[in-house]
């Protein structure tokens, strides 16, 4: 890709190869509007362009996380895509949206291939995009794609068809789904089913929505889009890699008077707090923790933090959930090793403890092991846990049974509107939004939507404490009922 | 042994191991355990020549195509007395393996992941914006099944305890498992090994395995998991469909069915007294259905059947009260949800999610019970008895009894010391059935990856006239 700015300067070729892929193929000009973005098109693009169409895709990406953390199934999200497609990257010529596209997922492919965070996030995005954009296109033109692609797969021949038409019957009707019509007619059996060894379709595999015989996975045609999207993600993944290599190695120095800032901007722009930089603004001693947990634990951790003081004891996933979110909230790590001992002390003895369990204490504060600083799970993590027999974490408003949450929301002792209005958003499955209506219950105020047990905690804390400042100098929420004068 | 040889130095090897009982003995003796009984079996019966030959998968340096580095790639990590931890440890070779192990004397030895560098060597590969990192290239897939997972259907132990009325559990979850690998993915090469105490893992080795992503492994044990849920859920085997997924279709048929029929129910006595039938019947969502049942069964103190045990007579009423085709469809499938609840197999699944997952080592001796993890036969494991699997006490008591009876001078050859112990018969298994089919899969596919090699490289321009 050349850029050019308004006065007509090019970009030197060690620039522009770092934005080629690997491999060969990719998009087959006029014939299929998707692409696997093998190669960056040979085109000259202008600044403004150079950012325009990056934030326009950026919007559609963005677009497609919010969905996703709401808790909204693969199928409403892909729903939506499209028409955040037709509105985001429109073009007034038609011609030139293929290049909208081709140039704006290179561009982010820069903004977003520089930390392994920001690598997932991206991965993420285009492949649920990808996703979509397959499923909508017809069969021929899905057919036409993955020859030009040189997928390898094979189709299954009636022979082969005949002696598992009863097994593969049985995956379908274990799925409620009707059986695939090469069933029911003869001789058009050949395009129905292929086979790809069992590693192609991890998704299908897991779900077990797919018949697997030594090693293969026999997947209905309209499964495809999960081959394709894995060989899209794997794909793109390889390439962020090799891109940051040549964006640290060479680029980033080149461009640091003109594309480096707006690259830079653009990953920062969007992105909320993860409460990853831990610089925590306010600290929380060990003696509020009961209080604390009481009024400004999201449901998730209140939880925790009532099981370990009842049974003494908590399960990895748990101690891993409750533990980083203490942290993020400010618990200092004396606090939180005189915390856990007490509680597990009373036991399993004071030693136990300091053999086996403080050390992983000190370990997710980043003081063992090869000092990674844990981040507190997202909302979106603990949603997707998947906690088993003796475990109390994950999400209650996803993983309770209606009695249960019921129980546990009784406890908040909030009305009966609030209360059905949160049973309703989760039994709708936006377990966020049912966090967001537990916190207006609970503390009689709007909220915008829960991404992270540490933003309902801070939140909830502003309100609790109006007159503490949230940000800037460090503040000691011990002190809390005290008087604070905030500084000028 | 004596106490005194303790403080000046290792025992020699040629020593019998005399049973002196002090105080401190006495106590190791019951567990069957103790460091001076594991320095024993390190010196004289831990396979090393067995263990170092399968994980070099056939890269014995007899080939041009082996990969001399394979081995010292391979991570290690030790557990010593005082819950002393080493990690990243690795071998160059066959006797270093052996001469560490016996001088360290781990009472644990895990086997982790074979890296791209030695994990000795690994810092040299870290830091941002090196282009070298230092991560797994190859590791087989593995799974932990733990009886504790299994706790809240046992009513017979819990915790740490076993006994054979719950050991068919794991019997069900090797015969499920191990069908499922070989006939869905296709796996051959399977062992399983006992753990110890209250469990088994598994260890598939195919090549096809080993070169699994973090993913993928992720997604079989997905595929393995039916049972999702804890205290705070309500149901936690959940199947609403029209027919059930043929490989589970396969394990209720062949497995979990007659499992729960003629052993489970029984042993566990699932439907009486009332606290144990309330639990199965929590799991019916019909709320008809349960009345009936509780009346029926609340006055019926002796049915006129005396003979059927009660459960399995109860069994039969709710069986067919939920069958009946008034019922609907929900109610059929409530069947089998029960049966999968008490039966179906409960994976640990952060063990096999991560390649870097470390596991410990066939072989080993469990510090708590002193069993040794011998390795269990899928196709025998009804009859696998973890209460008779021998410790180490038992193992040396054999070992001195051999020696006692032979007046053969010992020239301190393992092959025949595990001969002389019914260890011996667990190592055969292991070779014989396990690792001659795997060396040779390996050594065929060492020769094939060289072939092609040679072959690619002709084909490329050379600069010979």
């Amino acid at each position: 890709m050349e850029f050019k700015t308004a006065t007509n300067r090019r970009l030197s070729n060690a620039a522009s190869t770092g934005l080629y892929g690997t491999g060969v193929g990719g998009a087959g000009g006029g014939a299929s509007r998707l692409s696997l973005y093998q190669v960056a098109p040979c085109v000259e693009v202008s600044i403004e362009e150079f950012e325009q169409f990056a934030l326009d895709r950026l919007r559609v990406l963005k677009a497609i996380e919010e969905n996703r953390a709401r808790g909204r199934r693969l199928e409403e999200v892909e729903a939506v895509v499209n028409d955040l497609w037709r509105k985001h990257m429109r073009t007034p010529n038609a011609a030139d949206a293929h290049n909208k596209d081709m140039i704006s997922h290179f561009v982010l492919r820069l903004v977003y291939c520089r930390t392994e965070e920001l690598r997932r996030w991206f991965l993420g995005m285009e492949t649920t995009l990808f996703r979509q954009r397959f499923r909508s296109e017809t069969p021929e033109s899905q057919r036409r794609f993955m020859e030009e692609c040189k997928f390898p797969y094979k189709a299954i021949n009636t022979t082969e068809f005949e002696a598992l038409k009863d097994k593969l019957g049985q995956v379908a009707r274990s799925l409620n789904q009707p059986l695939p019509t090469g069933m029911v007619l003869h001789g058009l059996t050949s395009t129905i089913y292929i086979y790809v060894p069992f590693e192609e379709v991890p998704e299908l595999v897991a779900t077990r929505r797919v018949f697997l015989q030594r090693g293969n996975a026999f997947v209905p045609r309209d499964q495809l889009v999960a081959i394709v999207s894995n060989h899209f993600r794997a794909r793109l993944s390889k390439a962020l890699v090799l891109t940051n290599r040549k964006w640290t190695a060479t680029i980033a120095e080149e461009e640091k008077d003109r594309l480096t800032p707006i690259v830079e901007a653009l990953s920062t722009r969007y992105l909320g707090p993860d409460y990853s930089q831990l610089k925590s603004k306010t600290t929380i001693g060990l003696q509020d923790l009961d209080s604390l947990a009481q009024r400004s634990f999201p449901l998730c951790m209140r939880h925790l933090y009532t099981k370990v003081k009842e049974d003494h004891h908590l399960r990895h996933g748990g101690r891993q959930q409750l533990g980083l979110f203490l942290k993020g909230a400010g618990l200092k790590l004396e606090d939180a090793l005189a915390f856990w001992r007490a509680e597990f002390s009373q036991k399993m003895g004071v030693e136990k403890f300091d053999k086996e369990y403080s050390y992983n204490v000190r370990h997710n504060y980043g003081r063992e092991g090869k000092r990674t600083d844990y981040t507190p799970y997202s909302c979106m993590k603990i949603i997707m846990a998947t906690p088993g027999v003796g475990d109390h974490h994950g999400c209650p408003f996803r993983h309770f049974s209606q009695e249960n949450l019921h129980a546990v929301i009784g406890g908040l002792r909030l009305n009966a509107h609030t209360v059905d209005d949160i049973m309703g958003k989760v039994r709708n499955h936006h377990y966020q939004l049912a966090c967001a209506a537990t916190f207006e219950g609970v503390h009689g105020c709007q909220c915008d939507g829960i991404n992270h047990p540490n933003q309902y905690f801070e939140q909830s804390q502003k309100v609790l404490n109006p007159q503490l400042k949230s940000g800037g100098d460090d503040l000691d929420l011990s002190l809390q009922g005290m008087p604070v004068v905030p500084n000028s | 042994m004596r106490q005194q040889q303790q403080q000046e130095g290792p025992v020699p090897m040629e020593e019998d191991v005399k049973m002196e009982t002090t105080a401190e003995d006495s106590r190791h003796l019951q567990h069957g355990f103790s460091p001076d009984y594991l320095k024993l079996y390190y010196g004289r019966l831990f396979p090393f020549t067995e263990m170092y030959r399968w994980l070099s998968y056939g890269n014995d340096g007899k080939h041009p195509g082996c990969d001399p580095s394979f081995i010292a790639r391979r991570e290690f990590s030790f557990t010593l007395e005082h819950d002393i931890y080493l990690r990243y440890l690795s071998f160059h070779d066959a006797s270093e393996m052996e001469a560490t192990i016996r001088a360290k004397c781990p009472h644990k030895i895990d086997i982790g992941a074979v890296y791209n560098v030695e994990p000795a060597k690994r810092t040299a590969y870290s830091g941002a914006g090196s282009d070298r990192v230092f991560s797994p290239v190859e590791r087989e897939l593995v799974f932990d099944i733990d009886m504790t997972d299994y706790d809240d259907i046992r009513n017979c132990c819990s915790g740490a305890d076993i006994c054979l009325k719950c050991w068919p559990l794991m019997t069900i979850a090797i015969k499920v498992v191990n069908t499922a690998l070989r006939d869905d993915f296709g796996f051959e090469h399977i062992l399983w090994v006992y753990s110890g105490r209250r469990g088994v893992h598994c260890w598939v080795c195919d090549a096809r395995a080993r070169r699994l992503t973090n993913e993928q492994r992720t997604s079989i044990t997905d595929y393995f998991r039916l049972y999702k849920g804890n205290e705070n859920t309500a149901k936690k085997v959940s199947l609403v469909a029209a027919s059930l997924h043929p490989s589970l279709l396969r394990a209720y048929t062949d497995v979990c069915r007659p499992f729960f029929e003629d052993t489970i129910l029984l042993n566990q006595s699932l439907l009486t007294p009332e606290g144990n039938y309330e639990r199965v019947l929590d799991l019916v969502p019909d709320d008809a259905v349960k009345t009936n049942m509780r009346d029926r069964w609340q006055e019926n103190r002796r049915s006129s059947a005396a003979k059927e045990d009660v459960n399995a007579s109860r069994w039969r009423q709710l069986k067919q009260t939920l069958e009946s085709k008034q019922k609907g469809q929900a109610l059929r499938r409530c069947v089998e949800e029960i049966v999968f609840s008490y039966t179906y197999p409960r994976l640990d699944m952060e063990v096999s999610k991560h390649m870097n997952h470390l596991l410990k080592a066939p072989f080993c001796v469990h510090p708590k019970t002193g069993r040794v993890c011998v390795p269990i036969d899928p196709q025998k494991c009804e009859t696998f008895d973890p209460t008779t699997v021998p410790t180490l006490s038992q193992l040396l008591n054999e070992l001195n009894e051999n020696e006692a009876k032979h007046s053969s001078i010992n020239n301190g050859s393992k092959t025949r010391d595990l001969e002389k112990t019914s260890l011996g018969r667990a190592v055969h298994f292991f070779q014989t059935s396990f690792l001659d089919p795997l060396l040779q899969a390996s050594k065929a596919e060492v020769a094939a990856a060289y072939q092609e090699k040679l072959h690619e490289s002709a084909s490329r321009p050379t600069l010979n006239w």
